[in-house]
């Protein structure tokens, strides 16, 4: 293809080979899988680092795509953005439906807590916001696996920590499970994390139709549950506003 | 037997918007419509009071609509509105003289300035608890009879009725001439302590009895709404801060709320103490139910504070949405030293200099933008906390917490700041829409839909609460590097330029200017 810049086309087959399965690879990884050498693509990969298009896991030394780039595709969500288009939603989710709310978005296979609005009874009550929670084990997680396969893939290869007798952990019930969540558009868990705690949650999307996070409320199994199934009502709840809040990130923005 | 619940509607400076409340105080129904903004000349503002009506039957009726009401399941209807915002309209026809001046409007400057000039002894603050400002609506209305043809002459006739916002859409609701004591405080022509108008301040501004509204409490049957909400009592108004005061069930002295939006609105409520501050603050009333003892609260206004966010996204893009200003303010651990006093237009309470203007203050080669992030952040905390002070000095009350609503409640950062540097927690409520649910609980409890306070206090839930977590060395050794900062702030113009340049058009001129006239290097 004469005209072409070499380099420039290297670099996408490595921002491409990132935006992958894998999402995290070493030098030596992309060196084979681009057939090329390691010093040149060692060069390449520290000038996408230094636009930000790239960065270097501290622990492992793979590079995985950075920030900068996240930005300019629709997928990327602030979680302060998203905190603050989903005030008032979760405000009245929690009036509604008595129990906690908490919005989650990934974060390195886990879930970060972005918003959290108590229980509305005046108890004592802790903001959450920023702690991690394990995707598998909450409701919040698993409808956020649900439509990032890749993530769970990431999670399930590097094993599912048991919290509980009834935290999932063989791959297969997970992915099974992770079917069912994305088939009828929430997810659930009981004592999976904390005994005789329940979650559920929905998924919200932006206008791309991407899952940027998800939202759902904590509470004790028997408000939560009726026949061992989520209420019907609640979820009804969940839903709606986590539907509320997908219809404001499709629309103006603030 | 079914349900029934009271509407507010929430005549605002942007959009009128209309929100149904069940008994528990939440959320059933809302429909929102903005009106337009007409700037005729760089520093004024006016609306169409025409469009506005119009707006508000709409908000009802889309409202009512959304959640499938009649007229008959609603009990009754509460407003709360702008405040400030001027009307004059025909007692025979109803139809507008004029545009309605909002309350940013700029053009009485001159006029304010030659009352301020040529006023020998009427104590204005003690009589209204405010000062002689451009922000009030009493200067307006004198603009209106000056510059409006035969208008004085129509006034002197009895033909023509002034209003605030509550006035109008009581009128065209009921067809009575009213406006509530809160709306009434912020003419400039009530007297603060008898509740009626002061004949010192009409003669001094002008104006005759004659076209202005009687004064009720603001909670009480007004009457019944005619057309298409035929029946339903309206029964309360409140100007949109006494209302989100009330929507806060800060019911008894020592509660305060502060709403955080392109400014920040900070009331104290003082019981039924009227304190007359010292220190720049206006005094101004709390809902009157009935005829209740009247109550009283400080009033401390922060002109810039979500606008500094705003200004740092568009003036500097260094992000690309306001949220987005909190993940940067937490690529760093600190302020790196680092302080920003927004003295756009001069610093406000309790400063009261014009010769002020913006600076940041502390930088070194080691700052970086995630540090101007978080100075722009700590600033809406250090101007509150210089508020709260203002506030403590004039009433002797000591803050026990905070009660926070409005847009900038979703920065937690700030928020945990804000607890720090002020030492109390601050508290957020379930319903952010504390100015519709305040106009909403002073109506239900004038038709006894709710029977006291007591019972509103129970409605009232914590979505969030934020603890101070500060060594106290830390948090004086940051205010008075503030105070270091806002001192180098002033004295920075000179005599021969115009301190009010920097108000005219832009987004400055929306600021909600407090106390409006400031004395340059007082």
């Amino acid at each position: 293809m004469p005209g072409n810049i070499q380099s420039i086309e290297r670099a996408a087959a490595i921002l491409r080979l990132l935006s992958g399965r894998n999402r995290r690879l070493g030098v030596v990884d992309l060196a084979g899988e681009l057939n090329l050498p390691k010093g040149t693509v060692h060069g390449l990969l520290r000038t996408l680092q230094h636009v930000g298009f790239v960065e270097q896991d501290k622990e492992s030394g793979k590079y995985q795509l950075g920030a900068a780039l996240l930005h300019m595709g629709s997928s990327y969500l602030d979680g302060n953005e998203l905190r603050t288009r989903a005030l008032n939603w979760s405000d009245s989710l929690a009036a509604r439906t008595q129990e906690a709310v908490r919005i989650g978005t990934l974060h390195d296979s886990r879930v970060l807590i972005v918003h959290h609005v108590f229980r509305p009874d005046d108890s004592f009550q802790t903001l959450d916001v920023g702690s991690l929670q394990p995707a598998h084990a909450t409701a919040l997680g698993k409808i956020l696996l649900a439509d990032h396969p890749y993530v769970a893939d990431e999670l399930i290869s590097k094993g599912l920590e048991a919290f509980t007798d009834w935290t999932i952990t063989e791959p297969e019930r997970l992915r099974e499970e992770l079917i069912r969540s994305r088939e009828r558009g929430w997810s659930w868990e009981v004592g999976e994390l904390v005994p005789d705690q329940a979650t559920m949650a929905a998924p919200i999307v932006d206008r791309t139709g991407r899952t940027v996070g998800a939202m759902g409320i904590v509470g004790p199994r028997e408000r939560l549950l009726t026949a061992r199934k989520p209420r019907v009502e609640l979820l009804s709840y969940v839903r709606e506003a986590a539907r509320a809040v997908s219809h404001e990130l499709g629309a103006i923005p603030w | 037997m079914r349900e029934r619940y009271v509407a507010a509607v929430d005549q605002g400076t942007g959009s009128s918007r209309c929100l149904v409340f069940d008994r528990a105080g939440r959320i059933v129904s809302f429909a929102q419509k903005e009106h337009r903004q007409i700037h005729p000349r760089p520093g004024w503002v006016e609306q169409d009071p025409a469009e506005i009506w119009s707006n508000v039957e709409e908000v009802i009726a889309r409202a009512f609509k959304e959640a499938n009401l009649e007229p008959s399941d609603i009990v009754a209807l509460g407003i709360a509105n702008q405040r400030e915002t001027t009307l004059v309209w025909d007692r025979h026809t109803g139809q507008p003289v004029h545009q309605a001046i909002t309350w940013q409007d700029m053009r009485t400057d001159r006029l304010v300035r030659e009352l301020t000039a040529a006023n020998g002894n009427v104590n204005v603050r003690e009589l209204t608890g405010l000062t002689l400002a451009t922000y009030f609506a009493g200067p307006k209305l004198r603009w209106l009879l000056d510059h409006v043809p035969g208008l004085e002459a129509r006034a002197e006739n009895g033909d023509l009725l002034f209003g605030t916002m509550d006035s109008w859409l009581i009128w065209r609701l009921t067809g009575r001439h009213l406006t509530d004591v809160t709306n009434a405080s912020r003419t400039l022509l009530m007297n603060l302590e008898t509740l009626d108008w002061d004949e010192r301040m009409l003669d001094m501004l002008g104006i005759s009895r004659s076209m202005l509204p009687e004064i009720r409490p603001s909670a009480e049957v007004y009457g019944e709404a005619t057309g298409t909400i035929a029946g339903i009592p309206v029964a309360a108004a409140l100007g949109d801060q006494q209302a989100a005061l009330f929507g806060q069930t800060c019911f008894s002295a020592g509660n305060a709320k502060c709403t955080y939006g392109t400014g920040g609105f900070m009331l104290l409520h003082t019981g039924e103490r009227r304190v007359v501050s010292d220190s720049g603050l206006l005094t101004t009333i709390c809902c009157r139910v009935g005829e209740e003892t009247p109550t009283y609260a400080l009033e401390g206004s922060i002109a810039v504070t979500g606008s500094l966010v705003q200004w740092f996204r568009d003036n500097l893009e260094l992000i690309a949405s306001a949220p987005e200003i909190e993940t940067l303010a937490r690529s760093v651990d600190d302020n790196g030293g680092c302080y920003f006093v927004p003295a756009f237009s001069g610093l406000f309470a309790p400063h009261w200099r014009s010769d002020a203007r913006g600076v940041i203050m502390g930088l070194t080669g080691y700052i970086n933008k995630g540090h101007l992030a978080r100075a722009v952040l700590e600033a809406t905390a250090w101007q509150t906390r210089e508020v709260v002070e203002a506030m403590t000095a004039d009433s002797g009350i000591v803050l026990g917490d905070l009660r926070v609503d409005g847009g900038m409640t979703a920065n937690n950062l700030l928020m945990q700041f804000l607890a720090d540097v002020l030492d109390v927690p601050v508290v957020r409520p379930n319903v952010a829409e504390t100015v519709s649910l305040g106009a909403a609980y002073a109506a239900g409890l004038a038709v006894g839909f709710w029977s006291d306070r007591d019972e509103l206090s129970s409605n009232w839930h914590l979505a969030a609460q934020w603890l101070p977590n500060m060594e106290h060395s830390r948090r004086e050794r940051g205010y008075r590097k503030w105070r270091k900062a806002v001192a180098r702030a002033t004295d920075w113009l000179d005599d021969d330029e115009e301190w009010s340049d920097a108000r005219d058009g832009g987004p400055l001129a929306t600021i909600p200017l407090e106390g409006g006239v400031l004395e340059p290097g007082e």
